[in-house]
């Protein structure tokens, strides 16, 4: 008999793992791994917002995150500074405001350990709801404008040349990246958000012909590594959401490990 | 109309100025080729006539319903992204199937359908481009220094492939190109660029003008004789 609490982390962290891969894909595409982790650090003051105001986190978090995306897609155009400069500053800024904010607030009292790192074991029904219903948004998003993103992947210019735009391009990409913050926050923290995207879809490159094909063993990585990593943890006691990234990377080794000997 | 009538287009990129008081019309079926030196923002004025970077003053009409087949001077094919020709191509959007296979058979694509983008030459990527901008069965074709990379077999092979495709399309061309002997000879138009447009016109007009001979000094005396593909402008060499 499967324990309540552990078949409620496996249904969120599935669900997470497939609105994972289509996005992974494009973070690791796009060399944006850095943006994720842009978004993921703005979370944390999304978090001590939320709860200063007393909103539901996730709300919280995702407008943090929107807006964070929105800011640094604006300075990126703008081309001022390189990119890396602008999401290395934004990034850290991000995280440091948010642990000051969270000290400074009154009535905020901000679980530190949780924030960063997740508590995927202590997901409500609720929250499955919530993530499910984001996850179908994300997933349906990806579905709806995949060409128009593969495409802005591979030549923005060919994008606006074939009649697409780039602003609703790049808006989409990161309003959707945004909201995935959003609802991984609670399951893997701050910190690993950025791994669940780029780990699976790093291990799926060497197998996969087709980008469609990378996105399908993306999920399957992404899926395989957050059963395994929950059932590791439940045996072994280690904390859930890195014990998922640490099948994750698992994975990316195993599979570069077999093309290795393949060649 | 014309295709397409730029009217003193003026593109800043923070504080530099790229381009200024940029005029140009482009003609149905006509042959529009841009030279100048490097840096002279040919690529930039192609871009804004296709409405990847915003222009800060003048104006850009297009025809309204014309199709613009574009080719971009460098593709940024990422590693970690598979894809196959054939899906490349399909991602110019839907087409009939049989328009499809006659323009893979006219750039000799058909044979590389099966081959990873990333593992392709440079003659072959420039020819799969073209396939591609072809495919959008364009009234424009857009060409960003198509030969740029080839050897001298391959660029003779693009030019005389992309003279039967206007034959059979009627499709104008707006082209980057440092082959000036190339340029001087199917041209319909010629704009010489550098930042603004220093003289434009038909070939001989163009090759006639002392800012034409100053922009490309002895080069320009022999482009209707000989071809080299370097040649230093102002000190600083491009090809």
């Amino acid at each position: 008999m499967i324990d309540d609490f552990l078949l409620r982390a496996l249904i969120a962290g599935v669900v997470i793992a497939l609105a994972a891969a289509p996005l992974g894909c494009l973070v690791v595409w796009r060399r944006m791994a850095y943006f994720g982790d842009a978004t993921g650090h703005a979370g944390l003051l999304g978090v001590a917002l939320g709860l200063a105001l007393g909103l539901p986190m996730t709300l919280g978090v995702a407008m943090l995150a929107g807006a964070m995306a929105l800011v640094v897609t604006y300075m990126m155009q703008r081309g001022d500074y390189a990119v890396d400069t602008v999401l290395g500053v934004f990034a850290h800024s991000a995280l440091a405001i948010g642990l000051v904010a969270a000290s400074l607030l009154p009535g905020v009292r901000l679980n530190l350990m949780e924030t960063l790192l997740g508590d995927i074991l202590s997901v409500s029904w609720v929250d499955i709801w919530v993530i499910s219903l984001g996850a179908v948004g994300i997933l349906g998003v990806m579905a709806w404008r995949w060409r128009s993103l593969l495409n802005g992947t591979l030549s923005p210019e060919l994008l606006v040349a074939e009649g697409g735009s780039l602003m609703w391009d790049r808006l989409i990409f990161t309003l959707t990246l945004a909201m995935f913050v959003a609802l991984a926050m609670k399951l893997v923290g701050v910190l690993l958000i950025t791994a669940m995207l780029i780990l699976p879809a790093a291990a799926a490159r060497t197998m996969a012909r087709s980008p469609e094909q990378m996105v399908v063993f993306a999920g399957i990585i992404g899926v395989s590594a957050v059963a395994v990593g929950l059932g590791f943890s439940w045996v072994t006691d280690a904390p859930a959401g890195p014990s998922i990234v640490v099948m994750s990377s698992v994975g990316f080794v195993l599979s570069n490990l077999v093309k290795l000997f393949k060649n | 109309m014309a295709l397409v009538t730029v009217e003193g287009v003026e593109v800043r990129v923070g504080n530099k100025r790229l381009l200024h008081d940029v005029d140009l019309r482009i003609e149905a079926g006509e042959i529009v080729t841009v030279i100048g030196p490097n840096g002279a923002g040919k690529s930039t004025l192609l871009k804004a006539i296709i409405g990847a970077i915003p222009i800060s003053a003048g104006r850009i009409d297009k025809r309204a319903g014309m199709r613009i087949g574009y080719t971009p001077q460098k593709i940024h094919l990422e590693k970690t992204m598979p894809i196959s020709v054939a899906r490349f191509l399909s991602l110019a959007g839907r087409l009939p199937k049989g328009a499809r296979a006659d323009v893979l058979e006219k750039t000799d694509v058909a044979r590389l359908r099966a081959a990873q983008m990333a593992d392709l030459s440079g003659g072959e990527l420039q020819r799969v481009l073209l396939a591609r901008a072809l495919l959008r069965r364009p009234d424009l074709l857009i060409l960003d220094e198509p030969t740029q990379g080839l050897d001298q077999p391959a660029e003779a092979r693009f030019y005389r492939l992309l003279a039967e495709v206007r034959k059979e399309t009627g499709a104008a061309v707006l082209m980057v190109s440092h082959d000036l002997h190339v340029v001087m000879a199917q041209s319909d138009k010629v704009v010489c660029l550098n930042g603004h447009v220093c003289c434009s016109g038909a070939p001989a007009q163009v090759s006639a003008d002392p800012s034409y001979k100053e922009l490309f000094g002895a080069r320009a005396e022999l482009a209707l004789y000989e071809h080299r593909h370097d040649h230093s402008h102002e000190g600083h060499t491009h090809d």
